[in-house]
């Protein structure tokens, strides 16, 4: 069962490429913590093929149940757990990086920015996108927990999204309540074997 | 001793603010705002509304902003790696958790039911911004001139390219806004 997804050669090289690419992935995070994600999946999962899918989600998962920026925390999982600490450091480094020095130039032409026509037309324009780039995203993921055919993953995936998108109820909450619904699954056997083995 | 107290200020921030984002606003109020007075409510404010206009996390920018303000370039870089630490210990922690026990039974149960649920908030995300974005924040509704059309036309065209052509995300939000900026100056909508 040794199918692991492929480690990348840690060399300077792939440090500069991890650090370009949680750079520029926080540089277009607009909109909340949860756009990184899609924009992670489809940097490491779909161009550079170091994470799988299903893993990203665990780690997903794990970045929203933890104190902290969504996206932080979703860059130092994926930096740990594609070249250890070393790993961690340079991602969340190119996390950090781009808000730093927006912020600091921005803090210096505050008034002209906040009233500038310009800007608030080209940033409206980038949100159009970035809705797009979010649910592309959401189709794939959700064709792919349909494709498994399992009726009460898509009964925890429908409800959570009423949960949230409706009634506003706490993200922690509802992942802690979906992952015990998980373990009753585990014991009437709902739960395929077919886990890839990490060292 | 003012970066020490922005440190531990910001190293709060970082441990309190669970579910990220707006949740994480209240407690960067009651830190900057009510306990040190670093800032007044309509500078916080305008923290807020910088942070939508930015990319990066609101708990990161308002570290920025105020570490600049207190404490010049080093206050900013202070405030930030406060804020980011406690998330590094903890998120680090549950990572070699994860890693050492993911193919038990048990965790696999768990996250198999996480996952869905996972997906579902990358979908209220993008709902929530969605209905921003078509409706400028307003209620929703399916008369005409409530409707920002640039809006969803960008949305669709945008969405159009990801689904058949597959470029890189960043290119197509660049697009949209250069688009956007041609479209907007053009219908005169503010």
């Amino acid at each position: 069962m040794k199918n692991r997804t492929p480690r990348p050669d840690r060399g300077w090289a792939f440090y500069g490429r991890l650090f370009a690419a949680t750079f520029e992935l926080s540089a277009f995070t607009f909109g909340g913590g949860f756009v990184i994600i899609p924009l992670m999946r489809k940097k490491f999962v779909e161009k550079f093929h170091w994470i799988e899918d299903r893993e990203m989600m665990d780690l997903t998962a794990i970045a929203q149940s933890s104190p902290g920026a969504v996206a932080v925390n979703a860059s130092i999982l994926v930096g740990y757990r594609l070249a250890g600490l070393r790993g961690a450091y340079v991602s969340v480094l190119g996390t950090v990086l781009p808000p730093l020095v927006t912020l600091t130039l921005v803090s210096l032409f505050y008034d002209q920015f906040r009233d500038s026509r310009i800007v608030s037309f080209v940033l409206k324009g980038m949100q159009a996108a970035v809705v797009a780039v979010v649910l592309d995203v959401v189709y794939v993921l959700a064709k792919g927990i349909v494709k498994q055919r399992e009726l009460i993953s898509i009964l925890l995936g429908a409800l959570s999204f009423v949960a949230t998108a409706v009634f506003h109820f706490n993200v922690v909450l509802i992942l802690l309540a979906c992952g015990l619904v998980g373990t009753g699954m585990t014991l009437t056997g709902h739960v395929p074997h077919d886990v890839e083995e990490v060292p | 001793m003012t970066l020490v107290m922005l440190f531990w200020s910001f190293f709060q921030i970082g441990l309190l603010s669970i579910g990220g984002g707006y949740a994480a606003m209240p407690v960067i109020q009651h830190q900057i705002v009510d306990l040190h007075g670093w800032l007044s409510l309509p500078e916080f404010a305008d923290v807020i509304t910088i942070s939508q206009m930015t990319p990066g996390p609101i708990a990161i920018n308002s570290a920025t902003f105020v570490g600049l303000r207190v404490a010049g370039l080093s206050g900013a870089v202070v405030a930030t790696l406060g804020c980011v630490l406690p998330s590094f210990a903890i998120v680090l922690a549950l990572a070699v958790l994860y890693y050492r026990f993911r193919s038990l039974r048990l965790m696999q149960g768990i996250l198999q039911g996480m996952r869905p649920a996972v997906v579902a908030l990358i979908a209220s995300a993008g709902w929530t911004l969605l209905v921003l974005d078509f409706w400028k924040g307003r209620p929703i509704s399916f008369r005409l001139p409530s409707i920002d059309f640039v809006s969803v036309g960008l949305f669709l065209i945008a969405l159009a390219l990801l689904r058949w052509k597959k470029p890189n995300p960043v290119l197509i939000m660049a697009g949209s806004g250069i688009a956007g900026l041609v479209a907007y100056l053009l219908t005169g909508t503010s």
